[in-house]
């Protein structure tokens, strides 16, 4: 199961953080605080995989849990596996680190091309991945200006929206759900299309009123 | 980033035209201030700045709605930048109400990465959930789903699960693959309330789309992890979907990077690692596949090594087969060697070492040819590597490398930080220093093996001193005390004093761990005169340094205390007189007036013994005494006498407790609950009257006598598979089970179930056998026993031939290297001795696990008692007798467990020639019985299954299944079995 998804950037600020077992936003912080550490001294060149036990400590939610009611010594063997192991991938693109939390139920290598699906697609959808992309689509912001202003600022806050967007159609619930990014891109493309046909019947003109009221 | 800036600025201007967009412009200014921020409190002002603005504005009256969508993507932000926004929460909740998808979406997503699934608001979204859940748009469904996945708890899992299960059929696949997710996700949460339902996700394994037989591996794969034998007959389905993966015979859109569906392929593989897992069987349908796919496997891209390094751990996990070990074995040399070809050389390197930990375990020569590659990932700057190949040395550690590979571990603790990590390699250098030393029995290593451990311990010690366990202590104590062996003192007394004038050494070092001083204390106290060489006020006066010095803890100044007064004791025994140094009189005046009672008596007991004539003293406190056991007269026979005299004086005699009328008696019970073993008063009674209820829990079974028969045993059953525990428990489950049958309450039923079946029809096979004459509860509890303390013995027995074989190998290992420097020499000389390397290996691993007996024969057990009651009992025990597969799959030593297994078996072939005249009737009633049932379209799956226990195993399994009808079941036996 993936525990969390981060990315943050090389000072170590968060830019999208998704926990798939809660935790509190202290919590958070101080989990990517210590992944930032750990990260930040690695050299290049090196294998894109943490041991993470000592940051995340024991698996809260996972298999762990069914095997409450199999034998007793079944389930001694199953914690000795599930409670150690908890690990991080890595990837490094620009000002980023791109960082997925799993546990022994995953394939290493198989989430580091996780991360490249995630990148490809954000690639895909935001034509440029940069670190004020995750939050902003400055670009494709800029473009849009010389359009719509009115749609350009509806578009700056969905950027960051349309970036869970795509995580939930790759990962669910802490389970890989899609790793193809053409059809991750199509069912975004798809939610945004029919976000908008919707918004644009009911909300343009009330919001408008709205504001030209004031 | 100058150029970002630039366009902000832009933009920013921009903006400025249109006034009423100023709030989106706001939030643009603040995510550019936040991206420019030079630190962090900086950063922090501007973001509570932001949280005070939106507190203020989200609270008017009248926000229009997409205005409030804005508000609330600020709010996520802040939160994730780590500012408290929970004022916000609310409206984020009351967001989900609204009708327009884009901002449902929003809300949805806030809600999400805001609350927890035991938040007060979760009650206000359950609702919304539920509406959204039978939305026509499929959108607002996969909405809800998510949150449904992320909010939904176990208590509001009953509210939502109708329209998730409905929603697995829906049109949709992504919809469909989504309820697949949702499902697996309470089952997570709660198994007990969705384990009705599990039949869903083995339907759901034939969905026409690919993507969602993929989705359906995920929570397959849980539950084959938490049992294995229900889900032995899908080897095959999953096999042929492998194949047809693998074959590329889905469409071209799961293809990933020139790889056909590969997450989908290494999901299977790790179901099928686990499916096959010590099953020769089950395993004899994997290996055509997994040839099919080390063939075919691309190990040029990346997601290529990922499958085949999936491969790798399943044939690692499966019986073993040599051909496919050889291909495992290549392409783990494939990833160690992998240098300089591949940019991420490093990762591959990881997997190599991880696979050949894995290998290893089958087959030690494997790390042979690798002895350089494993030897330069030590030396890597890499840590993550450095730490696996640690793992790896560690698993082939022997006795011929221990002292190189310890040497090496203790050196990295050292130069790390993470306590963590220090925590866990100290641990293992302990573990490996105590499990290895006293192996070597031989005459000649033995000292040298002393010491090893000895310092072995030190080291971690001085290094790791506040990480260690307290039991590491304890047992390095003990290891002084008692030497290795007894037959030689003379070794035993060299390493105390060597212990002693280390320990003295080492006390002049500043900061100690309290730990270690505590053993410094107690070695002292012990032996620090033993061998003359030092003057009791020497070493007093040195104990008293550590109290003052080393500003150290209560516990360590009552070690400290202790050992000036057994170094006294030792002093007035030998009739010596004992002159008070100052320093100590101080610290005992100091420590009577101490706030620790604890310190305060043992000062005033020094006192007190130092008045105390040296005959007195020596009893009080023996020389050397420390291992001697203390025998207590629990009936404190030595009053007798005053006793006597007491009454012969006219004194009352004394009533126990239980004789005593009209009381009840705490201690009694708790005595007696311990002592049950043997005796059954109270407790018994009172449980037996539930215990009937079998009868109605198997209604087809017409005997009556027989069901009878059942009622008394359970308890036994259960104490055989579980020694320790006390026997009250098993009884209250095995009644609340039999409820659990007759209410045909879903979870209960699930939960209990499995053991309430195995336990009644082993319950059968035993009973059976006092058939003719009466049933005796006692005599049955008394064999199993018979059998527990049996496998014991094996289990000892097996120990001491470990031990043996260390010493043999021991014996070859006289010029082995001690320094650190020669060590890949020291490796490569291990690996030159395959032979003893094979013949110790697999001890190795069985010692790892001799700390939990009982699984092997809980293991075995289990199964065949089951087996009994079903089917023909000779023909089945025949059956198991050859194969013996046993899903004792977790040890991996394969060897051990088919050792254990014939005499396991033969203790239970004693049992059906006595009973089998009488039974027959009984078990052909049974049978028909069984036949009659609405899971008699299991039987045809039994014949087809390839493991007559496993079949039956499934057998039990599917009959709980079929008592609560969920009317899919003959449907999904038909789809998956053809």
């Amino acid at each position: 199961m993936i525990r969390a998804v981060i990315v943050m950037n090389t000072q170590g600020k968060p830019r999208l953080l998704k926990f798939y077992e809660f935790q509190p936003p202290e919590k958070q912080q101080e989990l990517t605080r210590s992944v930032f550490a750990v990260l930040s001294g690695r050299p290049d060149n090196v294998s894109n995989f943490v041991e993470a036990d000592a940051i995340f400590g024991p698996v809260i939610f996972s298999s762990l849990l069914f095997v409450s009611f199999v034998a007793e010594i079944t389930k001694k063997k199953k914690q000795e596996e599930f409670k150690e192991g908890t690990r991080l991938v890595y990837k490094h693109l620009a000002t980023l680190y791109f960082v997925f939390v799993f546990d022994s139920c995953e394939n290493e290598l198989a989430m580091l091309d996780l991360i490249q699906v995630l990148v490809e697609t954000l690639d895909r959808c935001f034509k440029n991945v940069c670190e004020l992309d995750i939050v902003f689509n400055f670009n494709k912001i800029y473009n849009n200006q010389m359009k719509t202003t009115v749609f350009m600022y509806v578009e700056l806050g969905s950027s960051y929206v349309q970036m869970h967007t795509i995580l939930d159609e790759i990962i669910f619930g802490g389970q890989v759900l899609e790793t193809s990014s053409e059809r991750v891109l199509k069912a975004v493309e798809e939610i945004s299309r029919l976000e908008k046909s919707s918004s644009s019947v009911s909300f343009v003109p009330k919001s408008v009123s709205g504001r030209f009221g004031r | 980033m100058e150029q970002l800036k630039t366009i902000g600025r832009e933009l920013a201007m921009g903006s400025q035209g249109g006034g009423w967009t100023g709030q989106s412009k706001e939030f643009l200014d603040l995510v550019k201030s936040i991206g420019e921020a030079r630190s962090k409190a900086e950063e922090d002002r501007i973001i509570l700045r932001e949280i005070e603005s939106l507190r203020r504005r989200i609270a008017e009256p009248d926000v229009p709605r997409r205005r409030m969508k804005e508000y609330i993507i600020r709010l996520v932000y802040a939160e994730m930048l780590g500012h408290d926004a929970s004022f916000g929460y609310i409206h984020a909740v009351k967001m989900t109400h609204d009708d327009s998808l884009s901002l449902k979406r929003t809300g949805y997503l806030a809600v999400t990465l805001f609350l927890s699934d035991d938040h007060d608001l979760i009650i206000l979204i359950v609702n919304t959930i539920q509406k959204d859940l039978r939305s026509d748009n499929y959108l607002i469904v996969c909405a809800a789903l998510t949150a449904a996945c992320k909010l939904i708890n176990e208590e509001t899992i009953p509210a939502v699960l109708p329209q998730v299960v409905d929603l697995l059929a829906h049109p949709k696949e992504a919809v469909r693959k989504k309820a697949v997710m949702a499902l697996h996700r309470f089952y997570q949460r709660s198994p007990a309330s969705v384990s009705h339902l599990i039949s869903n996700f083995r339907k759901r394994l034939c969905d026409n789309d690919p993507g969602v037989m993929g989705a359906t591996l995920c929570p397959l794969f849980d539950l084959i992890t938490a049992d294995v034998n229900s889900y032995k007959d899908l080897v095959i389905s999953f096999v042929s979907i492998l194949k047809q993966v693998a074959e590329r015979r889905l469409p071209k859109a799961y293809d990933y990077h020139q790889m056909a569906a590969p997450f989908i392929q290494i999901k299977l593989l790790k179901i099928l690692a686990l499916l096959g897992s010590g099953d020769k069987q089950a395993s004899g349908h994997i290996y055509n596949v997994l040839g099919d796919i080390f063939r075919k496997c691309e190990s040029s891209s990346n997601i290529g090594n990922a499958v085949l390094y999936e491969c790798i751990c399943c044939v690692s996990s499966i019986y073993p087969n040599a051909k496919l070990l050889d291909a495992a074995a290549e392409s783990t040399s494939k990833f160690l060697k992998a240098c300089l070809l591949f940019s991420e050389s490093h990762n591959l390197k990881y997997l190599g070492i991880d696979a050949l930990g894995r290998l290893i375990k089958i087959n030690p020569d494997v790390a042979e040819e690798h002895q350089l590659a494993v030897i330069d990932c030590l030396e890597d700057p890499d840590d993550t590597l450095k730490r696996k190949t640690f793992e790896l040395l560690y698993k082939m550690t022997k006795s011929t490398n221990v002292e190189v590979i310890v040497d090496r571990m203790i050196d990295y603790m050292i130069s790390i930080n993470d306590n963590h990590y220090k925590t866990e390699i100290a641990s293992r250098c302990v573990e490996l220093a105590e499990q290895f030393a006293p192996s070597n029995q031989w005459f000649i290593q033995f000292s040298v093996s002393n010491n090893f451990t000895f310092q072995t311990m030190n080291k971690v010690f001085e290094h790791a001193g506040d990480l260690v366990n307290v039991r590491v202590a304890h047992n390095l104590m003990r290891l002084i005390a008692e030497g290795f062996g007894e037959d030689d003192e003379g070794a035993d007394s060299q390493l105390r004093s060597s212990a002693v004038n280390s320990y003295l050494r080492i006390l002049g070092e500043p900061k100690l761990p309290s730990l270690f001083l505590q053993v410094i204390c107690w070695v002292l106290g012990e032996y620090g005169t033993a061998d003359g060489k030092y003057s009791a006020s020497y070493i007093i006066g040195k104990l008293c340094d550590v109290t003052e010095a080393h500003l150290c803890n209560d516990t360590v100044k009552a070690y400290a205390i202790s050992a000036i007064m057994k170094i006294c004791a030792f002093e007035i025994a030998a009739g010596r007189k004992v002159e008070m140094l100052p320093e100590c009189q101080s610290l005992i005046d100091e420590l009577s007036a101490s706030h620790s009672t604890d310190l305060q008596q043992r000062a005033y007991e020094l006192q007190a013994l130092l008045c105390l004539h040296s005959q007195a003293v020596e009893s009080v406190i023996p020389l050397d005494a420390s291992c001697e056991d203390i025998e207590v007269d629990r009936n404190l026979s030595f009053l007798d006498s005053f006793v006597q005299q007491s009454i012969e004086k006219g004194a009352r005699p004394y009533i126990p407790e239980i004789e005593r009328s009209g009381m009840f008696s705490v201690s009694n019970y708790t005595s007696q609950h311990q002592h049950e073993t043997s005796s059954h008063t109270l407790r018994f009674e009172a449980y037996e009257l539930p215990k009937p209820s079998p009868t109605p829990a198997a209604p087809q079974i017409s005997v009556s006598t027989r069901t009878t028969d059942l009622v008394p045993v359970p308890e036994t059953t259960y104490y055989t598979e579980n020694n320790q525990a006390s026997k009250l428990q098993p009884v209250l489950d095995a009644s609340s089970a039999d409820h659990g049958i007759k209410l045909h309450l879903v979870g209960v039923q699930k939960k209990w179930g499995r053991p309430t079946y195995s336990a009644s029809s082993s319950t059968t096979s035993s009973s059976e056998k006092k058939t003719n004459g009466v049933t005796h509860l006692d005599g049955v509890s008394l064999q199993s026993q018979g059998t527990l303390y049996d496998s014991k013995g094996q289990q000892s027995e097996k120990q001491k031939l470990a031990a043996s074989l260390f010493g043999a190998s021991a014996g070859k290992t006289e010029k082995k290297p001690t320094s650190t420097q020669r060590a890949p020499k020291a490796n490569t000389a291990t690996a030159e001795r395959p032979g003893v390397a094979r013949a110790v290996s697999p001890e190795i691993s069985k010692q790892k696990a001799a700390s939990s007996p009982p699984p092997d024969l809980l293991d075995l057990g289990e199964p065949i008692s089951t087996t009994t009651p079903t089917i023909d009992p000779f023909e089945q025990l025949e059956g198991l007798i050859g194969p013996t597969p046993g899903p004792s799959t977790l040890d991996n030593s394969v060897t051990t467990s088919e050792q254990k297994a014939p005499d396991l078996m033969a203790l239970y072939t004693d049992t059906p020639p006595s009973s089998s005249s009488s039974i027959s009737s009984g078990l052909g009633d049974l049978h028909s019985a069984d036949k009659n049932s609405p899971m008699a379209k299991n039987v045809p799956s039994i014949k087809k299954g390839p493991n007559p226990q496993d079949s039956l195993q499934k057998d039990a399994t599917a009959r709980h299944v079929g008592v609560t009808p969920t009317g899919n079941n003959p449907n999904l036996f038909r789809d998956l079995l053809g």
